[in-house]
This record gives C-alpha cells, sequence and structure tokens, in this order.
C-alpha cells in the first residue's frame, strides 16, 4: 500500500499534559483521513507535528517518505496547510498574500501572478482579490486561507477544522472543493469534531480521545462496529404514540426515545423488524415511516468513548481562537 | 479544479541555499512594507511622531535651554534621531507578534523556506523605516536650522552607526514581541520602558546640568553614548570613543538579547 502519511507511537506532551500518547496513523496516498475527535482530544496537535510546526516527543512520523523532523524541509514542500491558526496576513490583499507565498515557494514573480489569479478565480475570490483581508467575511477567509495552502501544489493537504463557524451554505461549498482536490489526487488529512463532515469528506476515519486512536476504519465500518442499529417508527396518527411506544419497548428492550412524531430505540437484532411490523398491525397503528439505520457517527461516538463528541463545543471554540475576531493591530 | 494540480513535484534539496533565503527575506520584507499601503496610519506613526518631537522640543524648550532654537536644534537633532530609532524598533515587536497571534507566523513555518527568513525579513523592513524616519528627521532639522558641522562623509557615518544599533535593539524588541500576550503589551512596553530610558540621557539636556547621581546614570546610558556618537559624527567633537562604545554596546545587546529570543521562541511555538 502506498502511504502519503504515517506516523508510528507519535507522542507529544505540554509539560504536564500529554497531548499525544502514542498515535498511529496511516492515510493512503488520494485519500481522505478524518481525524475525528472533541476539543482537546490532540488533533490539532498530530497536524501540527505532521506540519513540522512541532518537534514530536516520541515515535516518528513520514511524510510521503520523509521524516517530519530530520526531512522537515523536504516535508514542507509537499504539504499544504490550513486551518483556525495557520492564516493569512490581514493587512494584505487576498491578492498579495497568494503572491508572497508563490514567491516564498520560489515561484518567479510572473508564474506567482499567474496563480494567485488562477486560484482567485477557483475560490470566487476575484472581486476581492484587491481588498486587505480584514475585510473578508469569515467564509472568505476559509476560501482563501485554503487557497494559500494551494499556491505550492501540495500533494497532501491538512485541513484543521477547516469548516469551524463556517454557515451551511459556505461549509457544502468547502467540501465540494475539498471533493475536487481529491480528484484531482491530493491526499487530505481533515480534524474535525463534526460527525457530518467525517461522514460526508473521509474515506476512512481515526476516532481519537485524550491523545490515542481509539477506533479507526471506513465511516460504514465504524457504524457496523458498535453493532447498534437505530429503529425509528413514526405513526401517522400522534395518538397512537404511546402504542407504539409500549411495543418498542417491550421488543428493544429499552425505554426508547420519543422525539416529535418518532419513537426511536438502539437494537442489536436486526430480525426485530418483521416482528416490530406484525405487533403494530395488530394494533391497527398505521406507520409513515418505518426504519432501521445504522447507528449516526455520533452515536458511534458516543459508545467509544462514553461522552458525546460535540461537548463543551462552543467553550472550546471560544479559548481557542481568543483573538482570531479582534480588529485590525498595528 | 484541474489547474491546482500538475506533475508530481520532485522533491528538492534537504535544506534551501543562503541565496535563496536572502530572496525569501526579500520577499518577507516586501509584504511587511506593502502593508503600510492599507496601514496608512502607520505611516504616520513613525513619520509625524518624530516631527512632532523635533518642533516640540525646538520650539518649546530650546529657547530656555540653549538660547536660541537653532543652536538647541544642532544639539539635540542628534539624539532625537537616536530616541526615535528605539521607538521605531518597537514596530519589529509588534508585527511579530501580530504574526505569532493571528497564525501568520505558523503559515510560514510549514512553507519550505529558510528558517530565518521571517525573521530576518522584518528586521530588514524595519531598517527601511528607520532609514525613512532617519532621513526625514534630517531633513527637517535642516530646514529649521540645522546646519552640520562636519562632512556629509561624517553624518553618512552617524547614519550607517544608527542603523547598525537599530540592528541590534531589534533584538529586544523581537523578545518582547515573543513574549507579548498581544501587540498593545509591546507598545505598553515600549512606552513604558522606552520612555525613562530615553529622557534619562543627553538627548535633549547636556549631562553637566544635572545632579551628580544622575550624571552617572545618564553617562552610563548607552541612548546617551550613541547620542554622544551621533553628534561627533554630524555636529563636530569627540567621535572615536563614543562610537566604539556604541559598537560594542550594539554587540553586547545582541550578543545577550538575539540568544534570549530563540530561546522564548522555541518556548512559545
Amino acid at each position: 500500500m502506498d502511504y502519503a502519511v504515517v506516523t508510528e507511537r507519535l507522542v507529544k506532551r505540554f509539560g504536564e499534559t500529554t497531548a499525544l500518547a502514542g498515535v498511529d496513523l496511516a492515510v493512503t496516498r488520494g485519500t481522505v483521513l478524518g481525524l475525528l475527535g472533541p476539543n482537546g482530544a490532540g488533533k490539532t496537535t498530530a497536524v501540527r507535528v505532521l506540519a513540522t510546526l512541532l518537534r514530536p516527543d516520541g515515535g516518528r512520523a513520514t511524510i510521503g517518505g520523509y521524516d517530519v523532523v530530520n526531512d522537515a524541509h523536504r516535508v514542507r514542500g509537499l504539504i499544504g496547510m490550513t486551518g483556525q491558526y495557520a492564516s493569512v496576513d490581514e493587512n494584505l490583499t487576498g491578492a498579495e498574500n497568494l503572491l508572497l507565498i508563490g514567491r516564498l515557494v520560489g515561484m518567479p514573480r510572473p508564474d506567482a501572478r499567474q496563480r494567485a489569479s488562477e486560484l482567485l478565480a477557483t475560490f470566487e475570490l476575484q472581486d476581492a482579490a484587491g481588498r486587505a483581508t480584514k475585510t473578508y467575511s469569515g467564509g472568505m477567509r476559509r476560501r482563501l486561507d485554503l487557497a494559500a495552502s494551494l499556491v505550492g501544489r501540495p500533494e497532501i493537504l491538512f485541513l484543521d477544522e477547516p469548516t469551524t463557524g463556517l454557515d451551511p451554505r459556505a461549509r457544502l461549498g468547502l467540501w465540494q472543493q475539498v471533493r475536487e482536490l481529491v480528484s484531482d489526487g491530493v491526499t487530505v488529512l481533515l480534524t474535525t469534531q463534526y460527525l457530518e463532515e467525517a461522514d460526508t469528506l473521509a474515506d476512512n476515519i481515526a476516532v481519537i480521545d485524550r491523545g490515542s486512536v481509539i477506533a479507526s476504519g471506513t465511516p460504514a465500518e465504524l457504524k457496523a462496529r458498535t453493532g447498534a442499529q437505530s429503529l425509528a417508527v413514526r405513526p401517522q396518527e400522534s395518538a397512537d404514540l404511546p402504542a407504539v411506544r409500549t411495543v418498542v419497548a417491550e421488543l428493544a428492550r429499552t425505554e426508547p426515545k420519543v422525539e416529535g412524531q418518532t419513537v426511536s430505540a438502539s437494537v442489536t437484532d436486526p430480525t426485530l423488524l418483521p416482528e416490530v411490523v406484525r405487533r403494530l398491525d395488530d394494533a391497527g397503528v398505521v406507520n409513515a415511516e418505518l426504519a432501521l439505520r445504522h447507528a449516526s457517527l455520533n452515536e458511534v461516538f458516543l459508545s467509544l468513548t462514553g461522552h458525546p463528541a460535540e461537548e463543551d463545543e462552543t467553550d472550546a471554540d471560544d479559548t481557542k481562537r481568543p483573538r482570531a475576531e479582534q480588529g485590525v493591530s498595528p | 479544479m484541474s489547474a491546482t494540480r500538475e506533475v508530481g513535484r520532485t522533491t528538492g534539496p534537504a535544506r534551501p541555499t543562503l541565496l535563496e533565503g536572502l530572496a525569501q527575506t526579500r520577499s518577507l520584507a516586501w509584504r511587511t512594507l506593502v502593508q503600510i499601503r492599507h496601514n496608512p496610519w502607520e505611516l504616520g506613526d513613525f513619520s509625524f511622531q518624530p516631527i512632532m518631537f523635533v518642533l516640540l522640543f525646538t520650539y518649546v524648550f530650546g529657547g530656555a535651554i540653549s538660547g536660541s532654537t537653532g543652536e538647541y536644534l544642532t544639539f539635540a537633532l542628534p539624539g532625537i534621531i537616536v530616541m526615535n530609532m528605539l521607538f521605531v524598533t518597537m514596530y519589529v515587536g509588534m508585527g511579530l507578534n501580530t504574526d505569532l497571534t493571528k497564525g501568520v507566523f505558523d503559515r510560514l513555518r510549514s512553507l519550505p523556506i529558510a528558517r530565518w527568513a521571517p525573521m530576518a525579513g522584518r528586521i530588514t523592513a524595519d531598517l527601511v523605516k528607520q532609514a525613512w524616519s532617519i532621513l526625514l528627521l534630517l531633513g527637517i532639522g535642516l530646514i529649521l536650522g540645522f546646519r552640520v558641522g562636519t562632512s556629509w562623509l561624517h553624518v553618512l557615518g552617524a547614519f550607517l552607526l544608527v542603523l547598525v544599533f537599530a540592528l541590534a535593539f531589534s533584538w529586544v524588541s523581537v523578545l518582547v514581541g515573543i513574549v507579548a500576550k498581544d501587540p498593545e503589551q509591546v507598545q505598553l512596553f515600549g512606552f513604558t520602558a522606552l520612555f525613562p530610558i530615553t529622557f534619562v540621557s543627553n538627548v535633549f539636556v547636556p549631562a553637566e546640568t544635572m545632579p551628580g547621581w544622575l550624571q552617572a546614570i545618564v553617562e552610563a546610558n548607552p541612548v546617551s553614548i550613541l547620542s554622544d556618537a551621533a553628534r561627533g559624527l554630524m555636529v563636530g567633537g569627540p567621535v572615536a570613543e563614543p562610537v566604539t562604545y556604541s559598537l560594542l554596546w550594539a554587540a553586547g545587546i545582541m550578543a545577550v538579547f538575539a540568544p534570549m529570543s530563540m530561546w522564548a521562541f522555541r518556548r512559545r511555538v
């Protein structure tokens, strides 16, 4: 197998805190690995080590076959990075930011200009190309961030929570752009705390919690692995809700959840479905919806870690980006 | 997005060459200077402030201190140039701190560029700003009655000496920029530390007019020594000793603060 990113027992400590407690990852060339975990799990630390911004305290990591410590310069030539912390210069225009990076990675001035306008067009930023980026909206900033990480045509792209704080429309747009990059052969390592994002974009997912990978596989494998499937029943008449509830509780042997008109419960036995149908039919209940689904990644995460994935999300967001939203500085 | 990717890149050498590093330094210096276009008030900051100092001291205090404004200006201008140089170095720290807190520095460090290029780019840009404000002060001074007492070659020497000192003192600013939490803290340091250092010197008033204990401090202050050197080169008087001591001070500051900055930098990132 041809791996673009490999880590072996990667360890990183900050004083007393162990941010990475021996992380093993392998990303096949041309695929997307979703690094999924709550805030403080170690996702950003992992990306910073891989992007040569932090030296690991133990284990090793290679990018495109090059060691991130001993061959850092070559690694930097292969990667692009975008995220909450790797930012563009707010006092430069969008075009100037891209031009600067082009020049820095060794392009002659005309090539750098050409590349900048190419990327500005791709990310629909032509109209704002001449404006200082501090005037950009959040979505425009993220698009420019992504464009900036692509100037040097990286083979491997690190996206650290690329859509945190974006509105749904901007998020969909960014997802589409990531998909196009992958179809062009770029390998992507994506960190996210949005399960939906990992589910949509990633070929493989590594679930990380407290500095360790606690599960990995394709999204489908992960869902299947926890065994749980979700039974959902929605009666046509809301008067039937109590009856549905009784039947589901009896057969699933757990207390079902009632959300709006839908009664749902976690089940492990797929042969339960015909029995449910029969019993409801006997009770004269007409169903608007009756389904047995794989658990969502959210449920998977809960069953793997014992705590929900998106707890304290807003709190952590505030501490993580203390100044990102502040105004102009000198 | 087919345009974003072409043939697989061949991997380059293990580290950038010196020449590449210098080209990257130039690009990064350009970046710092082109910012001024979007932040015109910054230009005002390092242009109007020195002009204001010259006007203020020449016309408010000059008469009382020296009897005539032209005479006072001839005494004070070299020192004002030194004082202004110290304040302008604070831009290195403020800019560096902004880069660190906003994440620009991380982006730069993830690029295949020389490790020293971002710092060198900032300091180079700072030297351009320094040169601009020294020339500006000199020009205003000449208009208001400053007279060169030596030769233009000597004045060029003073110009270069002040730039060398700026280069060394930039490292103090770099350290503050790394340690400070935000750019405002850097600015605060600039005011609270630099004001006493520059005023407890012979920039505005000759040391002889001060009480004995203060004279000792003033004469030991590198700001005084550098001002003496600049005065000697631009107006006349002893040159060899103050220039030598100025260069020694510059070397000493650099020797202490450059390694400390590097150490603080490694701790921060």
